[in-house]
């Protein structure tokens, strides 16, 4: 198994956010997960990539066995777990491409293997952003600065394809996308689906998972999975919203 | 979880030039007075001009006090509990060729990463080291006098070249100046000297490198760089100390001339000893550096790092009196734990279409406290003078502090005179994204300084733009988390 989230409960600032979720997101799986705006979503998403302020009260997180709560969220990056960030943040200065291959050094210096050669780091760049149809320019600026928004999503998908994680959880990367976009991210996805990476996507719409066909669309709601169903589930989501699953639940 | 604490715990890595090198040297009892001042003059077999120039100087520094107008605390400095000169014990006269220098200095310098011919001859790089107060040996003599350029140490100057020296010693910083500058000319001990000639493109850059050794001394070091018309010279200044409880002065001047058509770069990395966590010992480091641009269409431009020392108090300057001159200031300036930094630059425009660019980078973390302090003066006969000031601050944590003042006298209503300035703060966002990506904590708050600093870095010689680069990743380990 690749991740397994057993009965999580989460606080933030004292509040429960999580109050009981499971999960279980096995080789070459795709899990969508919807929900409510302020359900959870993002706190799943931040909790497992180790963010600072999301107190744990209890339950576990296994990821390839081990416990992933007690690494650092550098030591689960190198291990594997990528999260494509909602709001993904500016740093001025910073070369795009350069942090970029720190954070990939980083990966395979934890692995035991050389630096990347230079040149046939550029090449895979070069392939990369062409599949997401970023621009060189965007490789040499400061890292998602003065990006639009759908620049910034595609920028993070485009790291995710250089750094080929295990297992990603896509927070809203659709969210904010023109039609184009959303298929360029699509593809960008789909492109690593290679039956042992997982990927956990939030999202709000249906659309996404037309173009990333899902094993599995949960519903996140009162801090719970409420709700697991296939892809149908998303499209009675969209004709029905969540007040039926919710009340159901109360 | 295994998360390295807050950006507190981060900022706090050991300072490693810190060892004492055990080695005989000739120094002289703590005090000062007119004897102490011919004793340092007597010891260096000086003509009349130059004694009588630093009696001069000591009669009107007991005239002086202490500047107060700067954003430092410090505890009051007894001038007379320093010794105003101490110089390693050598064979003889002094060291003639590198073979003559006490092979434990050279030790000295192998730890600090200068073997001082291995990477010369490598990098091409001509090093003037002068260790307390005493030029050590220098490098490349041969190379550069084919050139026909003299660099040396002020010493040798002063016998060899005592013509250059008097025209043009104190004619950028003059004796009466400012208090430490003042001092500085009573009771320099030694420094660099360098003249390139008309026309000429001096064919290596220059370095020196500074250390201070011996405790209760304090270095008072004279730099002046005279560059001919047409010519142009690269310079880059080095300094460490070791680590002392104590806090040891520095009180240098450096003098920078361009005559027409003429290009001085003039680089520095300061290393000195910053003091502990809790702010015990550390370098006061009080310096005076000047460059005139005197003649038409020459150029001047300083970039400098700063990262040790427990106060600095530098504004390295430049009047641009020739016509079309250019200045250039290009700094990043980190201070962390209770270290304290108030610099920043003057352009003085005297000249018709003179231009000057200020960078500066200030980085503060710890419990550190940093001032930018400029000014931009333009004279009436500036006619179409031009400045631009980019004044940044990035703070790590909560408890540091940046200050900004920026001081503009503009008597010509042609001039366009720039500024912009803001501060940051490197956000748990920016960190965690960072992390998230596979960077340790410390990698992301480096990656994150030299992204800020690259501005400032593209001016630097490349080998140094990597020391550079090092040593600020150096000073703010422990800075974050
Ligand atoms: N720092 C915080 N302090 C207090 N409450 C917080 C904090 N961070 C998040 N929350 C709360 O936690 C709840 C869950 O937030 P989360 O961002 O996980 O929701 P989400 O499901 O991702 O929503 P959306 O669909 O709008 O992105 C919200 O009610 C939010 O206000
Ligand atoms: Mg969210």
């Amino acid at each position: 198994m690749l991740l397994e989230v057993d009965n999580l409960h989460v606080s933030v600032a004292g509040t429960p956010i999580l109050k009981g979720l499971s999960l279980r997101v096995g080789p070459g799986e795709v899990h969508a997960i919807m929900g409510p705006n302020g359900s959870g979503k993002s706190t799943l998403a931040h909790v497992l990539a180790g963010r600072e302020g999301f107190e744990v009260t209890a339950g576990t997180i296994r990821f390839r066995g081990r416990d992933l709560l007690a690494m650092s969220p550098e030591e689960r990056a190198r291990e594997g777990v990528f999260l494509g960030f909602q709001y993904p943040v500016e740093i001025p200065g910073v070369n795009n491409i350069y942090l970029l291959r720190a954070a990939l050094n980083a990966q395979r210096k934890h692995h035991g293997q050389p630096e990347i050669d230079a040149l046939q780091f550029m090449r895979v760049v070069k392939e990369k952003a062409r599949l997401m149809q970023l621009g060189e320019q965007f490789m040499s600026r400061g890292v998602n600065e003065g990006f639009s928004g759908g620049e910034k999503k595609r920028n993070e998908i485009f790291q995710m394809t250089i750094l080929e994680p295990a297992l990603a959880v896509l927070d809203e990367t659709d969210s904010g996308l023109d039609i184009d976009a959303l298929k360029v991210v699509a593809q960008g996805v789909n492109s690593l689906r290679d039956g042992k990476r997982g990927f956990v996507l939030v999202t709000h719409y249906q659309r996404l998972l037309a173009h990333i066909e899902p094993d599995f669309v949960h519903v996140l709601a009162g801090g719970r999975i409420v709700r697991t169903g296939d892809r149908s589930l998303a499209l009675d989501l969209e004709a029905r919203g969540y007040d039926w699953l919710t009340a159901a639940n109360a | 979880m295994n998360n390295p604490g807050t950006i507190e715990d981060l900022v706090g890595q050991k300072y490693r030039h810190g060892f004492v090198t055990d080695i005989e040297s000739d120094t002289i009892p703590p005090g000062l007075d007119e004897d102490v001042i011919r004793f340092i003059s007597a010891k260096k077999r000086e003509p009349a001009f130059l004694l009588e120039w630093r009696l001069k100087s000591f009669r009107h520094w007991l005239t002086r006090r202490e500047p107060a107008w700067a954003k430092l605390h410090h505890p009051p400095i007894d001038y007379q509990g320093i010794s105003y000169y101490s110089a390693p014990r050598s064979r003889g006269d002094g060291p003639r060729s590198i073979e003559d220098v006490d092979p434990k200095l050279l030790e000295t310098y192998d730890k600090l990463g200068i073997p001082l011919h291995e990477r010369a001859r490598l990098a091409g790089v001509a090093v003037d080291a002068v260790f307390d107060s005493v030029s050590v040996t220098t490098t490349f003599q041969e190379k550069l006098a084919k050139a026909g350029v003299i660099f040396c140490s002020f010493s040798e100057a002063v016998q060899k070249h005592p013509a250059l020296v008097e025209a043009y010693l104190g004619s950028v910083v003059p004796y009466r100046d400012n208090y430490f500058a003042t001092l500085n000319s009573a009771v320099f001990s030694d420094g660099s000297f360098v003249y390139v000639p008309k026309g000429v493109r001096c064919p290596m850059e220059l370095s020196s490198y500074f250390r201070i050794n011996a405790a209760k001394t304090g270095q008072f070091e004279r730099t002046l760089i005279i560059a001919d018309e047409g010519s142009h010279v690269s310079y880059l200044e080095g300094c460490t100390a070791p680590q002392r409880d104590e806090n040891q002065l520095h009180a240098a001047v450096v003098e920078l001339i361009a005559l027409r058509g003429a290009e001085i770069k003039y680089s520095t990395v300061q290393n000195w000893y910053p003091g502990d966590e809790n702010g015990v010992g550390g370098i006061y480091n009080f310096v005076t550096k000047r460059g005139d641009c005197r003649g038409a269409d020459s150029k001047i431009s300083w970039t400098q790092v700063e990262a040790g020392s427990a106060i600095t108090w530098k504004y390295p300057s430049c009047i641009l009196r020739g016509d079309n001159s250019v200045g250039e200031f290009h700094s990043v300036a980190v201070t962390n734990h209770l270290q304290q930094a108030d610099t920043g630059t003057k352009m003085i425009h005297i000249g018709r279409n003179t231009r000057s660019t200020i960078i500066s980078k200030g980085i503060s973390a710890g419990r550190a406290q940093q001032s930018y302090r400029g000014l931009v003066k333009i004279f009436p006969s500036a006619e179409g003078a031009r400045n631009y000031t980019q004044c940044d601050s990035l703070l790590i944590g909560k408890q540091c502090g940046a200050h900004t003042f920026p001081y503009m006298e503009i008597r010509n209503p042609g001039a366009v005179v720039e500024h912009e300035a803001t501060t940051s703060k490197i956000s748990d966002d920016q960190l965690f994204y960072c992390r998230q990506r596979g960077l340790s904590a410390e990698d992301a708050v480096n990656v994150i300084v030299n992204g800020f600093c690259k501005q400032v870095f593209r001016e630097l010689p490349m080998e140094f733009a990597v020391e550079a680069q090092n040593l600020l990743n150096v000073s703010l380990e422990g800075a974050v988390g």
